[in-house]
């Protein structure tokens, strides 16, 4: 797999090109943003039928990944059902995917703003995450430090080429979403350049996780 | 009814104005079922459909909507209704006109629904949402006759299948409805008499008398045009010199960038101040209108604009219309034309202003085929799927429905007279469940069967919602332009959403013919101030993009076989002799290709003279191909008679490149991850109402931006390749715009005669391509080596690298 290595507060953690963060030393895999049940949610408040199969896609991807890594613990910084109502109305083939996901590992399912009090699916609920020096939250705090986050779901661009990205600088990281119909936040947009210093790296995904300036 | 009530008679003649004899016509058949009339412009034919309304309304008995006119324009909506105004107020006719458009206020629209005018001018998009209101059959009660304008152009659109499903249902509600089209000349009548028709009625044909043949030519100029380039900047003197020998001309562009730049041009040119006046669809409204009154009151010497002048408004005294670069297509020329001189029995004036010199070429062929009344045309499939689908979920919102009824009445219409139940079934299914394989909505079904076997929607607010998405045209994604600071900030325009993210602030561009500094974009708008005097970049605006037809481009090989030129200007026939000395020039039974390195990329360039669409096609096909042989091509553009791919090695054997079978293969291998294909998947998607462009509440905005439509479609294409809107883009691509019909004609026409011509330097046939806007980049493994370059160097540029990370 091949990622971006980084320090973050004396962490050594490495960015991959899935989007998703990797803790070698602690055998910790981080994801954010999964939106599970985003279709079904759509469809309930009288929008369109959107393809039912993100969820499918969303989980297979994250156990392909595990199957590879074989994480100790798996962090999931919220936003990880597309609402409450969507963690309870899983169905029963996707919840067997994702109770195969959390059984044999320490599972942490960290609250989101779209998620505050999700179904019991496995795993424990906190809203907040304290790891050695580092804290797991969903939305990042301005004046936290040593921080790692999700919610914005940001995505640069460079020669004409938008991909989700992280967005890392010496005080916090934020990763880009995992879940398959998520959209993305530009790394200009002011939220995200109010929040990340000016020598910030944006870290693009793709086959290979690629490290650029971030664009402002 | 065969005849004029006198008041009406006498009206006319009091103007000296008579009758003219396809009018007569139409009057005679008053009380046909269908009737289409042909007539050139300015022959009258919009009181043609007219005049047996006015006869029939003329008596003062008739309660509610009599006449429904329908017009692809707003602008023309608003012009007729003033024309009919005019007599019916000035006789004192007891008969009320309005209009309605998306542009028609809130409260006139409430007004017009509860108690309807005697006749409504209105647009495909603004009838479909009176359909869909539950008291629809109360709003076109007493409803007798609809007049479809320009139908020759709705017939060639999705928007033209909307509205003859529109009319299916209105003649449901009001059985005796008569159906009258006009249109221009067109290739094939018989088609459009068809299309418009209550299936399988029948429809007469009037043909009016043509008049005389218009008078044609190229534009003369001191100065040659370009090697290259869409602008005609070359052309400004010897435009400015005819706009003024004339009364007023009308300037068409075939996009609405080239249009920006010549008027930006026309006007710096423009000493003695003339009146002079753009008009596109991407300006604003209010700004498009000032230049239609200016030019109602003939306060205009010249208008530059595009196909949103194409259709209906009559301008009354244009004399001259000139048309900026090639045609592309006969039949269009030959109605823009008829644009000018709206005298009936006088030649329209034209002149043919090429942008380059491959498009003199081009224009010579146009102009001897207008010459012999050669027009062209592609025979249109069956009825798009899509459209269907919005209008069952139109039928929706109007109220429970019966399938078989549904079936029934949408079979009456022409363009869906051979739709089969199973096809109308899986629409069905997809509008009430997602028509998914697997199935996963059972709790929320949009559509709901009730134990009456009537489909209903489940949540009646779902109507607002499907309302909201009305409408066929798929602009590319617009946002607004406004000034910065002035109160409110005053519209200009809009710009495609790709091109406002390509602006940093401190860039210049053109809109509505002033030059404009960006500033940001602040809620979705983009931020500008007036900076006059700077070099401007170009605005890519999305103008639409007609290929040539295969006629045209017939022409054209056969003219290159000529051993010499003496009927193009010398500079043109100049090129093609250096073309011939350097290379040579394509022919009709073999493939020319030319490969030469340029600007420290490879190249390869594919005449192909199959139209822009099959051209395009066949570049993404090609560089696939040449991904999977290590080719590592990074990108391709395609003109209407070739494509030019780049990338990093040169291509020694073209041949394997070209084999049919390996190109069908490919296709349907390639079917799947390109952008034309997303492109069309958006289309159909947003149609079939998946995608869902409005949302009540305001636009989102970045932050709420939902996942794009290419990852819908990559997730069906995974999960449920079968789906029924896979379909559906599979079968739009192929048709529009992947057009592989023209690249198996074109195999077919040089049955494996390939020559390749290793040069040192790019050709002269080949240099206009790298000027061409629209490069398709290819996102393979040259692409992903080039990012990590660029990303290595940024981080390297701005020391970045040197940080312990």
């Amino acid at each position: 797999m091949i990622g971006f290595d980084f320090t973050l507060a004396g962490a050594r953690l490495t960015a991959l090109g899935s989007g998703t963060l990797w803790w070698e030393e602690r055998r910790l895999l981080c994801v954010s943003d999964l939106h599970l049940g985003k279709s079904e949610r759509h469809i309930r408040r009288g929008g369109s039928a959107l393809p039912p199969y993100e969820t499918r896609d969303t989980l297979v991807r994250l156990a392909e990944l595990i199957a590879i890594l074989q994480p100790e613990t798996v962090v999931c910084l919220g936003d990880s059902f597309d609402d409450d109502a969507a963690s309870r109305a899983l169905p029963d083939g996707e919840k067997s995917q994702l109770a195969a996901l959390t059984q044999n590992r320490r599972w942490i399912w960290i609250a989101g703003n779209h998620d505050p009090a999700p179904a019991d699916l496995g795993g424990e609920q906190m809203a907040e995450l304290h790891l050695a020096s580092l804290s797991f939250r969903h939305i990042a705090d301005p004046a936290a430090s040593a921080e790692v986050s999700g919610h914005y779901h940001p995505k640069a661009r460079i020669r004409s080429t938008s991909r989700p990205c992280f967005l890392l600088d010496r005080s916090r990281l934020i990763l880009p979403a995992f879940g398959t119909y998520t959209g993305g936040l530009r790394s200009t947009d002011p939220a995200l350049t109010f929040l990340m210093a000016p020598d910030a790296l944006a870290i693009l995904t793709g086959p290979q996780a690629l490290p650029v300036p971030m664009p402002r | 009814m065969s005849s004029l009530p006198s008041a009406l008679q006498d009206w006319f003649s009091a103007r000296g104005w008579s009758i003219h004899p396809h009018q007569q016509a139409m009057l005679a058949r008053a009380q046909d079922s269908c009737t289409l009339l042909i007539a050139p412009t300015g022959g009258g034919k919009t009181m043609a459909g007219f005049l047996p309304t006015l006869a029939e309304l003329a008596g003062g008995s008739h309660e509610g909507l009599h006449t429904l006119y329908i017009s692809p324009l707003k602008a023309l909506a608003a012009d007729i209704k003033r024309n009919l105004r005019t007599p019916v107020e000035e006789i004192g006719l007891p008969i009320r006109i309005d209009d309605r458009t998306g542009d028609t206020p809130a409260s006139r629209k409430r007004r017009q629904r509860a108690d309807p005018p005697h006749i409504l001018l209105t647009t495909p998009e603004s009838l479909a949402l009176l359909t869909s209101y539950e008291d629809a059959a109360r709003i076109f009660k007493g409803l007798q006759r609809v007049v479809v304008d320009e139908i020759h152009a709705l017939a060639e659109s999705k928007r033209g299948d909307q509205l003859m499903l529109a009319l299916a249902r209105l003649q449901t509600l009001c059985p005796n409805l008569r159906r009258v089209g006009l249109s221009a000349t067109v290739d094939d009548p018989q088609a459009i008499a068809s299309y418009l028709a209550r299936h399988p009625d029948p429809c007469e044909i009037v043909l009016a008398d043509p008049g005389p043949a218009p008078d044609i030519r190229m534009l003369e100029t001191a100065e040659a045009p370009p090697w290259a380039g869409g602008g005609a900047a070359y052309a400004i003197p010897a435009a400015m010199a005819q706009i003024k020998a004339h009364k007023t001309t009308l300037i068409f562009h075939n996009t609405r960038a080239q249009a920006e730049i010549f008027f930006h041009n026309l006007w710096l040119a423009n000493e003695d101040s003339l009146p002079i006046g753009i008009h596109h669809g991407s300006l604003d409204r209010v700004q498009r209108e000032r230049v239609e009154a200016a030019m109602v009151r003939g306060e205009l010497r010249a208008i530059v604009c595009t196909g949103s002048l194409d259709l209906g408004i009559d301008w009354g005294d244009v004399d001259l219309v000139i048309q900026i670069g090639a045609p592309r297509n006969v039949k269009r020329l030959v109605q823009r034309i008829g644009r000018a001189n709206h005298r009936y029995n006088a030649p329209s004036k034209a002149l043919l202003v090429p942008a380059n010199r491959f498009e003199v070429v081009e224009c010579r062929a146009a102009l001897e085929a207008v010459r012999e009344g050669d027009l062209d045309g592609e025979p249109r499939g069956p009825g798009p799927r899509d459209v269907l689908c919005q209008h069952i979920l139109v039928a929706a919102c109007a109220g429970p429905f019966d399938a078989d009824g549904l079936y029934a009445e949408v079979t009456q219409a022409g363009p869906y007279a051979a739709l089969p139940r199973a096809a109308f079934d899986a629409c069905l299914d997809f509008c009430a469940t997602g028509g998914y394989a697997l199935k996963a909505y059972d709790r929320w079904q949009r559509l709901l069967q009730r134990p009456d076997g009537k489909w209903q929607l489940r949540d009646p607010r779902a109507a607002a919602r499907i309302r909201m998405n009305l409408g066929t045209i798929q602009d590319a994604d617009l946002i607004k332009v406004r000034l910065k600071h002035s109160r409110g900030g005053k519209p200009l325009g809009e710009v495609e959403e790709a091109f406002a993210a390509t602006l940093t602030p401190g860039d210049t561009f053109l809109i509505g013919g002033r030059t404009v500094r960006y500033e940001g974009l602040r809620e979705m708008t983009v931020e500008v101030t007036r900076n006059p005097g700077r070099k401007p970049k170009v605005a890519v605006f999305s103008g639409t993009k007609f290929a040539t037809s295969t006629q045209l481009s017939a022409r054209i090989l056969a003219m290159f076989r000529q051993d010499s030129w003496p009927s193009l200007p010398r500079h043109t026939a100049d090129w093609l002799e250096l073309q011939r000395e350097v290379s040579e020039l394509p022919r009709a039974g073999r493939l020319l290709i030319e490969s030469f390195p340029h600007d420290s990329r490879e190249h390869i360039c594919i005449y192909g003279f199959a139209g822009r669409n099959a051209q395009q096609t066949l570049g993404l096909l090609l560089t696939k191909r040449m991904e999977e042989l290590g080719l590592d091509p990074l990108g391709f553009v395609a003109t209407d008679y070739a494509t030019l791919i780049w990338g990093l090695q040169e291509v020694t054997d073209p041949a394997p490149l070209f084999d049919p079978r390996a190109l069908r293969d490919g296709l349907e291998g390639w079917l799947a991850g390109n952008a034309v294909m997303k492109r069309a998947f958006r289309g159909a998607a947003t149609i079939a109402g998946l995608i869902e462009r409005n949302t009540p509440g305001a636009r989102k905005n970045g932050r709420q931006a939902t996942f794009s439509s290419d990852i819908l479609y990559d997730t069906l294409r995974k999960y449920d390749p079968d789906h029924l809107l896979m379909d559906i883009t599979r079968e739009e691509a192929l048709r529009g715009l992947v057009d592989f019909g023209r690249i198996e004609q074109m195999l077919a026409r040089i049955r494996g005669r390939i020559t390749l011509r290793r040069l040192e330097r790019i050709s002269p046939l080949a240099a206009p391509l790298l000027l061409e806007v629209g490069k398709v980049p290819v996102k393979g493994a040259a692409e992903e080596k080039l990012l990590q370059q660029e990303a290595a160097a940024l981080m390297q540029q701005s020391g970045l690298d040197t940080l312990p990370q």
